[in-house]
C-alpha cells in the first residue's frame, strides 16, 4: 500500500505538470493515433480553450471528461487500475483453497491486468488521470468464493464497459485496442464463473436472450465500481 | 431489451431517427403491439422490420457487407453445434460438456436471428447443414465421431469468430450496431474461454486465453492445421508500446503479454479459414 501511494503521489505531479504542456502532448498522442493534421490543430486548439472553460479540478477526486477520446482512454484506465490491483492482492497471498491452477491463472490475469493499466499509462502519457485509491473492504481476501465473485463482478463490469464505450471512441488505432482488451476481460470473466458455477460461463444473468453480452454507460459502470474506489471518480461531458 | 434506449442511441448518431420513425407511425404501433404479443425470441427480427421501415436502403453497403460476413460466420457455428447436438449421439459427454455445448447453440441461433433481422431484405439466403463440410474436406474426419476432435474445431471457430467481429469494429465505428456487434463478440470470447476450458478438461494443455504456442508461435491449439486462426497472435507490442516488461514489470513475459491483448483478423483472412468449411 505504501508503494501505491508514493505511487499516487508521484503521479499527482505528473498530472499537475501535464495541464501546462497538454496540448503539446495531446498533438503528439493524436499524431500517434493516426489523426489528420487539420483535426490535430482544431483538437489541440480545443483543449486549450476547455482547460480554462470545463475542466474543473474537483479536489480529491478524479475527473474522465468524454468529450474526446481521452476521456474514454482514462475510463479504461481507471478501470484497469482497480482490476489491476484487486489481482495483485489475490495473486500476492492467495486464498489457501486456490488449487495450484488457480494461482498459477490468477497470477496470469494479474499480469493481463497490469499489462492494459501500464498500457494505457504509457499510452496517454501526461494526459493520464491521477492514480486511484481502492478500497477492497468488502473482499474477504482469504475465502476462495468471496475472491471469485469479487474477480467475476470486475470482469463482467469490464467487459460491460467496454462493449458500451465502444462506440464513443472516435480513433480507429483506439477502438481496435478497445477490442483487442474487452475479449480477454470477457475470458477472465467466463473461467472465473466457470469456477464458481462449472457451465454458467455465459449464464443468463449476463447474456440476453438474444445472445448478446452487457453493454454499460460510463456513469452505470462508475456507479457500479465506486464502492470499490476510495477516489471519487466524476464524469463530465457525458 | 429496451425500445427507448436503442432508439435514444441511435439519435446520438442521427438526430433525426424521431422524424424518420414518425411518417411510418404504423410501424412504430406495430412494434408495441408486437411486442405485447411476441415471445422476446422473435423481438430481434420485430426490431429488424421496424427499422429497416425507417432506414429503407439507408444502411451502408459497408455495413451490409459487415453484417453479412458475421451472419455467414453464425450460420458455420450454429450449425456445427446443432449437429453435434441432435444428430451426433453419444460425441459430447452428457451433463455440463453437453449442457455447455447446448447453451453455445442456442447463443448463435440468437446470433443469426439478430443478424437477419437487422439485414431484412439485405441479408444472405439462409444456409443449412448441408451448405457445410465440417471435416475441411477431411481434415477433420471425425469431427463428429471424435470428442477431441470435437472440440479442437470448436475452439478454433470460437477464437476465429473472436478475431473477425475484432477486425469489422472500424467499419461500424460510431454506430450503435457497434455496440450490437461488440456485445456478440465478448460473448464469443466467453465461448471460446469455456471450449478451451473443456478441452483442458479433457487433457490438453491450453489456457482460457490464446498464449503462445511451442517457441513462441502465435498457435497455441495444439492443432498444426489449425495455424492460420492463429496467425499474428503472438504480437507483443501494441500502438508502438512493446508490453514485455512493461515499465519494468519483469513478470509480463512474451506469453504474458501476447495473451493480454487479442488480435483481430481481417475479413479475408477469415473468409479463407471459414472456406474450408463451405462447400
Amino acid at each position: 500500500m505504501k508503494d501505491l501511494q508514493e505511487q499516487d503521489k508521484q503521479e499527482l505531479v505528473q498530472q499537475e505538470r501535464g495541464i501546462f504542456n497538454s496540448p503539446l502532448q495531446r498533438r503528439s498522442f493524436l499524431q500517434f493515433a493516426g489523426a489528420s493534421a487539420a483535426g490535430i490543430a482544431l483538437i489541440a486548439a480545443g483543449c486549450k480553450k476547455d482547460h480554462g472553460t470545463d475542466m474543473p479540478v474537483i479536489s480529491g477526486g478524479v475527473t474522465l471528461d468524454f468529450k474526446d477520446d481521452f476521456g474514454v482512454l482514462n475510463y479504461a484506465y481507471a478501470l484497469e487500475q482497480l482490476e489491476a490491483a484487486f489481482y495483485i492482492q489475490v495473486a500476492s497471498n492467495p486464498p489457501s483453497g486456490f488449487s495450484t491452477i488457480e494461482r498459477a491463472y490468477f497470477q496470469d490475469i494479474q499480469f493481463h491486468e497490469i499489462a492494459h493499466r501500464e498500457f494505457f499509462k504509457n499510452a496517454l502519457s501526461t494526459a493520464a488521470v491521477g492514480s486511484l485509491a481502492v478500497d477492497f473492504s468488502s473482499i474477504n481476501f482469504s475465502d476462495r468464493l468471496s475472491v471469485l465473485n469479487a474477480a467475476k463482478a470486475f470482469e463482467d463490469l469490464g467487459v460491460a464497459a467496454y462493449n458500451g464505450a465502444g462506440v464513443r471512441i472516435k480513433s480507429d488505432t483506439y477502438l481496435g485496442l478497445a477490442g483487442k482488451i474487452v475479449s480477454v476481460e470477457a475470458r477472465h470473466a467466463a473461467y472465473i464463473r466457470d469456477l464458481i458455477t462449472p457451465g454458467s460461463f455465459a449464464a443468463s444473468d449476463v447474456i440476453d436472450a438474444n445472445g448478446l453480452d452487457q453493454a454499460l454507460t460510463p456513469d452505470k459502470v462508475i456507479a457500479a465500481a465506486q464502492k470499490f474506489v476510495k477516489t471519487k471518480i466524476n464524469i463530465i461531458n457525458l | 431489451m429496451n425500445i427507448i434506449n436503442i432508439i435514444e442511441e441511435i439519435e446520438k448518431v442521427d438526430g433525426e431517427v424521431y422524424e424518420r420513425l414518425s411518417p411510418r407511425r404504423s410501424a412504430m404501433k406495430d412494434f408495441y403491439d408486437m411486442g405485447k404479443k411476441v415471445a422476446l425470441a422473435a423481438m430481434p427480427l420485430a426490431l429488424g422490420s421496424m427499422f429497416t421501415k425507417a432506414y429503407g436502403q439507408t444502411l451502408p453497403s459497408a455495413v451490409v457487407d459487415t453484417l453479412n460476413f458475421a451472419l455467414t460466420l453464425e450460420y458455420l457455428e450454429y450449425h456445427f453445434y446443432n449437429h453435434a447436438v441432435v444428430a451426433a449421439p453419444g460425441l459430447i459427454p452428457t451433463g455440463a460438456p453437453f449442457a455447455a455445448i447446448s447453451n453455445i447453440r442456442d447463443h448463435e441461433q440468437a446470433h443469426v436471428n439478430l443478424l437477419k433481422g437487422a439485414l431484412g431484405g439485405s441479408a444472405i439466403p439462409a444456409k443449412a447443414y448441408t451448405d457445410f463440410d465440417y471435416t475441411a474436406k477431411g481434415t477433420f474426419g471425425d469431427v463428429y465421431t471424435n470428442y477431441a476432435t470435437f472440440l479442437a474445431v470448436a475452439q478454433a471457430f470460437e477464437d476465429t469468430g473472436v478475431r473477425a467481429y475484432k477486425g469489422q469494429a472500424p467499419v461500424l465505428k460510431g454506430m450503435p450496431v457497434l455496440t450490437t456487434a461488440l456485445q456478440i463478440h465478448s460473448v464469443e470470447a466467453r465461448h471460446a474461454a469455456h471450449i478451451r476450458y473443456m478441452r483442458a478438461g479433457n487433457g490438453v494443455a491450453i489456457k482460457p486465453w490464446i498464449s503462445l504456442g511451442p517457441g513462441g508461435s502465435s498457435n497455441d491449439s495444439g492443432v498444426s492445421a489449425a495455424d492460420a486462426v492463429y496467425a499474428g497472435e503472438n504480437l507483443t507490442v501494441q500502438a508502438t508500446i512493446n508490453i514485455v516488461g512493461i515499465n519494468g514489470n519483469a513478470g509480463i513475459t512474451a506469453a504474458a503479454a501476447a495473451e493480454c491483448f487479442d488480435e483481430p483478423l481481417a475479413k479475408a483472412d477469415v473468409l479463407t479459414i471459414a472456406g474450408l468449411f463451405i462447400r
